[in-house]
This record gives C-alpha cells, structure tokens and sequence, in this order.
C-alpha cells in the first residue's frame, strides 16, 4: 500500500472515478486553473479537459441545483463547495430537489450526485468559516452523508459517493487534507456506504463519533490506556445510512458510552444516537451515555476563546472517567 | 454581444401604477399571424387549450368536493403559454416548470387520467400519488416536474441543459417561473451560468401579473422582464402570453437558437390568471377587483383564438361545440378514473427514497423496529 495524504486520497478517488466513467465530472469554485482551493483536484483539468473540469463563478445555489438537474437526466456530477460553510447558500438544492427528486417523483429519476468539501473549524477562522454541518445535512432523508476521517477512509469513501444512484455528501476534515496514511491502490477500492469501522480496540468504554475527531478520541484513548483504561474508538464513516449495528455491537461489549462530534450539541448527531442507544439498549448501559460535543456558540475567533469552544482530549477524558465512575 | 434585439417592446418611461395593465399588445393581421400554420396543427392548438380549460375547472370542481388535498394551483387564464411553446417543441425535449403545472404536464404527454389520479393521490397518479399537484414527473414523456420552491427549478434546468451540452444532444430544455420568481437568485444565478456557457436553455417567465397577491409592479424596480437578461448578454423576447401563436413562434425562435449553439434565450410571456392564486384564494379579492378581472376576461386566449379559427374558415362554430364536448367528456373520465384508482399502499411508505438498503439490510432510521 501507498502512504500519502488524504489531498492525495481525495485526487486519486476521483481520478480513478473520472477515467472509469465519462460521466463523471467535477464542478466547483477553483477546481481547475487554480487546482482547488486545497488543491485537491490538482492536475485534474489537464487530464480531463474543461467540460470535466469546470470553474464555476461563485453561485454555490445556482450550481449546486446544476449538479442536481444533470443528474435526474443521467450523468454523474461531482459538485465541490470551496467549504460546506459556503454550501448553505445552496442548501434549498440540496434539501428540497436532491434529497426528494427521487421520492417524489415515485422513483423515475435517479439522483446520482456527489457534494462535497471541507467541514469543521480549523485555526481561527471565526464564526463563520468553522462549521462542522454534517449533522445538519444528515437530518434529510434522502441524502447520504459520509465523513472520512483517514486517507483511505477518504478513497473509499469518495469513489462509493461517486458511484451511488443516491446524492452523497461527502464532509472532508479541513484539518486533515495533510494527514499522510496508508492507501491501497486498487481502482475498485470501495468502502461501502453506512458501514462503521472499529479505529481502535478495547474493552471498556465505547467512543463513538467521526470524521477529524477520531483523531481527538485515539489520542484520549492513548492517554487513557495509560491509566490502564481500554476504550474501544468507533469510527462511524456514515452518518446517513447509519451503521446502528456496530453501534449496538460496542455498546453491548462495555456497557459505557461517551459520544464526540465536532459540532452543536443541539440536535446534534450524537443526540439522535444517544435516543437511539437509551430506546434500544438500555438495559445493557451501566451509566448514563454523555457526549462532548462543541460548545453551544457561533465559534469565537480569538485563539484561547477557539480552544475553550472546540471538543477536545481533556473534556473527552473527563467525560470517559465519568461514564466509568472514577 | 448576441443579438439581444429580437422582438422587444420600447422601454416604458415610466413604472405603471400598482394593479394597472401593462400596454395592450399589438396584435398583426390574421394573415400575418396564421402564416406557415397547418390547419391542422391549429385546430389540435385549440383543443389542447379548451382541454387545459376543461380539466382545471373539473380539478376545481373536484378539490371543491374534498377529492383533492393541499395546494392545488389553477392555470385558467393562462393556457396559450404552455400549449403554444409546447407545441413548438419536440418529445425529446425536456420541460420543467413550478406549481401551476397540471397544464404544462399534459401539454408535454401526460394523460389527462395520470395527471388528475395524481391530484387525487392515487396509485395510478404520474407520480404514484406522491407528488400530488406541485410535482407530477414523468422520465417517459421527458417532463422533469414540478418544482414548489419558487424559482428553485431554474438552477435545475440549468444542470439539464448542461447535460445537453456535456453529452452534445440535439435537445432543448424549456422550462417555466412564474414572473414572481424573477427576484429570486436562483433566477439571475442561472442566466448568468446559462449565457456564460451558452447552454441550450429556455426560460420562459409566466408573467400572470401576481405573486400570489403582490402585484408584480410592486415587486419589482423594473418592470420589463425581458430586460433584465441584458444584464447576462443575453436575448430576450416578449411573447403575448394571451395568443397561443405568439406564444408558439416566440419559443420556437428560442429553440432554433439553442439548437444551433446560439445559447439560452429569455422570453417573457404576458398573460393573466383568471382564478386566484390557489383554491384556496378567491378570484379577486384585496390585491385586484372583479371588475379588474372582468376586463382581463375581454382577452381570453381561448375566446381570442377560437374566433381567429372561425373568422378564417378553420374551426367552425359547430366544430368547435363538438370539441368542447370531447375534452369536457376526457376532463369528466380523468376524475371517474382517479376515482377509481387504489390508494397507494400502505408499503411505498418506504419505497422510492433511496436506491439501495443499507449494508444492514435498512434505509430508514426508523425502521430498526416498530416506528
């Protein structure tokens, strides 16, 4: 296997999506001269021609909605948002055509389009540009949200959102467009959508949560293995479809849960997990589930008030320490 | 520049007053306007709108009697739009319009029976009943929906007339906004991208005069719409929303234009609604008069082209009587045969959302256990 970036990850995916169909194409602010706004498609507008490639004015609804039209009537577009930040200028497209096209209009139109783009805060870029939206985006039924948190998790899981007949929203970690990992280099390497993954292995404490924090909870578990405390890092991958087996599964194994997501509590994902887990198991919890989410404010640009907001190591242990009664 | 002249009225000098017409238009001499027509495409122009006619009032009649739910947006006033630009068309063409779409449906292929079972949410619906008024689909007859987002749909014609150029068809996409979606950004985000790429796209603005109750010169800082595709480089027509022939040449110019690579073309269609915005809004009201509507009545495209028909030997009176039975006798079996439609079952709940179950056998949240 080949160590290189998720930014590589991302390229390769698309790539390899590119050449295997004709259809493919990728739209977006910045994709081509410029090679992206974090190079992620860079070099692909040489390979692939302008129509392939193709610069958009900066109209996130208006081509958000092109994505969506091309797609009932049978290509396969891939339409990046510089950020997700900048997507809920398109959201009516994403929400009210793509996420319904499908239902209703009884199935005669398929919606095989993939969005995608960098999501959560990275360093001091204020309210708004640090957004972790996915939970958001997951609340429609009718889109898939996917959020890679590893170079191959990146691969896999964009070439399954380019291949579905469903629309994919794929959230990229701003923050981990760098992360360096190991890949495989088969083209057909596709992880399929709602399955979660097992990051790390341990009998006492389930972590569950995605994207760029799986970073965050195996950097607590590291610290709490230390303290002779084995916690089991679940890796979600999917938000839409959900992997509620494998949740059911950790839960069952230690009996104590504490859930991380980058984003709000409020309606967060890890509510909807939390109801989910108290409604379908109970019995088997031996504490109450908690969670460590962003703090409940538009995020602060000022580094020590950014620090205080974002979920981090320390409140994860906190929490973890509780759920064990320590 | 594109030749962003065809087919425009001077520019007003001054706004007209708040529920005040727009100039009437002038119209050519019959000869003129009947010119290049089959006698027999005339006559199926005139039955396609005296059914548009008939089936909205039996759909009126039917959401009065509790068989149709929701919204349910009439087209009667406007009928020479839809049939005129449709019939300029060709069945591999792509339409796509908003809410006011039973008409458009038809028009483009949709038996008047699927369209009313939708209405009625039944299973033999064009939408299976999922859709009702505001979204009849149909991949077959390459009509892409009604659209309930006001000017949401544009955006998506944009992306389907990008596909058009992408996998270089011969094909138009015409689709359909009401003139009240003109202030949306969606409309402007589209003609920019569709002129900017030079897409083979048609929009087609229904100007009824109202947004629901807003008249339209109190909506907008200008009044002419088919000015504001200068702002794109692009041409721009005004059609006679009342005349279908006008409605017909006006698109078919545009549709010439798209397929020959001359890119998208803006028209402005003038026309008026003589039912009120929604069943649910009455005919006049606080926004306009009875009389106001009285007077639109003068100019009812049906009357108008029924009477160009007569004048000029090609439908007679008597015709015309039998044709108006034939489509009040579909209008009437449309609503025996949504009557007669089962009710979608109770199974499509979860049926048609997405295109695969999930690794663990679900595509719904909810369906882990008893909802």
């Amino acid at each position: 296997m080949a160590v290189i970036t998720y930014r590589e990850a991302l390229n390769e995916a698309l790539a390899e999506e590119m050449e295997r169909d004709p259809d493919v194409f990728l739209m977006g602010e910045e994709v081509g001269v410029y090679n992206g706004a974090y190079k992620v498609s860079k070099g692909l507008l040489e390979r692939f021609g302008e129509m392939r490639v193709v610069d958009t004015p900066i109209t996130e609804l208006g081509f958000a909605g092109l994505g969506v039209g091309a797609a009932m009537t049978g290509v396969r577009p891939v339409i990046e948002f510089m950020t997700w930040n900048f997507a809920i200028l398109a959201f009516d497209q994403i929400f009210n055509s793509a996420a319904k096209m499908r239902s209703m209009s009884a199935g005669q139109f398929k919606m095989p389009v993939t969005f995608r783009g960098p999501t959560g805060a990275a360093l001091q870029l204020a309210a708004q540009h640090s957004q972790a939206l996915e939970s958001q985006v997951a609340h429609y039924p009718g889109v898939k949200v996917v959020v890679p948190g590893t170079p191959a998790d990146a691969k896999g899981l964009l070439k399954a959102a380019i291949r579905d007949d469903d629309p994919v929203c794929v959230f990229e970690g701003e923050m981990l467009y760098n992360l360096k990992g190991e890949v495989p280099e088969d083209d057909d390497y596709v992880i399929p959508l709602g399955v979660a993954d097992l990051k790390r292995e341990g009998g006492d404490v389930s972590i569950i949560t995605h994207g760029k924090m799986i970073h965050v909870a195996l950097q607590a578990a590291a610290k709490l293995e230390k303290d002779g405390i084995q916690a089991d890092v679940l890796d979600l991958r999917s938000l839409r479809p959900l992997d509620t087996d494998a949740i059911l599964t950790t839960v069952a194994k230690t009996n104590r849960v504490v859930l991380l997501e980058e984003g709000w509590p409020y309606g967060g994902i890890t509510a909807t997990i939390a109801a989910m887990i108290q409604e379908e198991a109970f019995d088997m919890l031996d504490a109450p589930v908690l969670r460590v989410t962003q703090a409940d404010v538009p995020m602060p640009y000022a580094k020590g008030l950014e620090r205080q907001v974002k979920p981090s190591a320390e409140l994860l242990i906190e929490k973890v320490n509780r759920v064990l009664y320590r | 520049m594109p030749d962003t002249k065809t087919r425009k009225p001077e520019a007003r000098a001054a706004q007209p007053q708040a529920g005040s017409a727009p100039e009437p238009p002038q119209r050519k001499s019959d000869e003129e306007r009947l010119e290049g027509f089959e006698r027999e495409q005339l006559r199926k122009m005139m039955w396609d709108m005296l059914l548009a006619r008939r089936f909205e009032e039996k759909a009126a009649e039917s959401y009065a009697l509790g068989k149709i739910g929701g919204f349910c947006h009439l087209y009667i006033g406007q009928e020479a739009v839809a049939v005129g630009a449709i019939h300029a068309l060709r069945p591999d063409d792509y339409v796509m319009t908003a809410y006011r779409e039973h008409v458009h449906a038809i028009q483009k292929g949709i038996t008047p029976n699927a369209v009313m079972a939708e209405l009625y949410g039944r299973a033999d619906g064009c939408s299976g009943g999922k859709g009702g008024s505001m979204h009849m689909f149909s991949a077959e007859h390459n009509y892409l929906g009604g659209h309930g987002i006001v000017g949401g749909q544009i955006p998506l014609a944009l992306g389907v007339a990008w596909k058009i150029k992408y996998k270089k068809e011969d094909r138009v996409m015409q689709v359909y906004c009401g003139e009240a979606a003109v202030n949306q950004g969606a409309f402007h985000e589209s003609l920019n991208m569709a002129a900017l790429w030079k897409l083979p796209l048609v929009l087609i603005v229904e100007n009824n005069r109202f947004g629901m109750g807003t008249a339209w010169e109190r909506a907008a800082s200008l009044y002419d719409i088919y000015q504001k595709a200068t702002a794109y480089a692009m041409p721009s027509a005004v059609a006679d929303g009342m005349d279908v022939l006008d409605c017909y040449r006006v698109a078919m110019e545009a549709h010439e234009r798209a397929r020959s690579g001359g890119g998208p073309t803006l028209i402005e269609a003038r026309t008026y609604r003589y039912v009120g915005h929604s069943m649910s809004d009455p005919v006049s009201g606080v926004y306009r008069t009875k009389e106001d509507v009285e007077k639109e009545r003068a100019n009812d495209p049906i009357t108008l082209f029924a009477d160009l028909l007569a004048r000029n030997d090609i439908l007679s009176q008597k015709e015309l009587e039998e044709m108006d039975a034939e489509v009040k006798r579909i209008s009437e079996e449309s609503a025996e045969f949504a009557d007669n439609s089962p009710e979608p079952s109770l199974d499509h709940v979860y049926t048609d959302i997405y295109s695969t179950e999930d690794v663990n056998g679900r595509m719904y949240f909810d369906m882990r256990g008893e909802r």
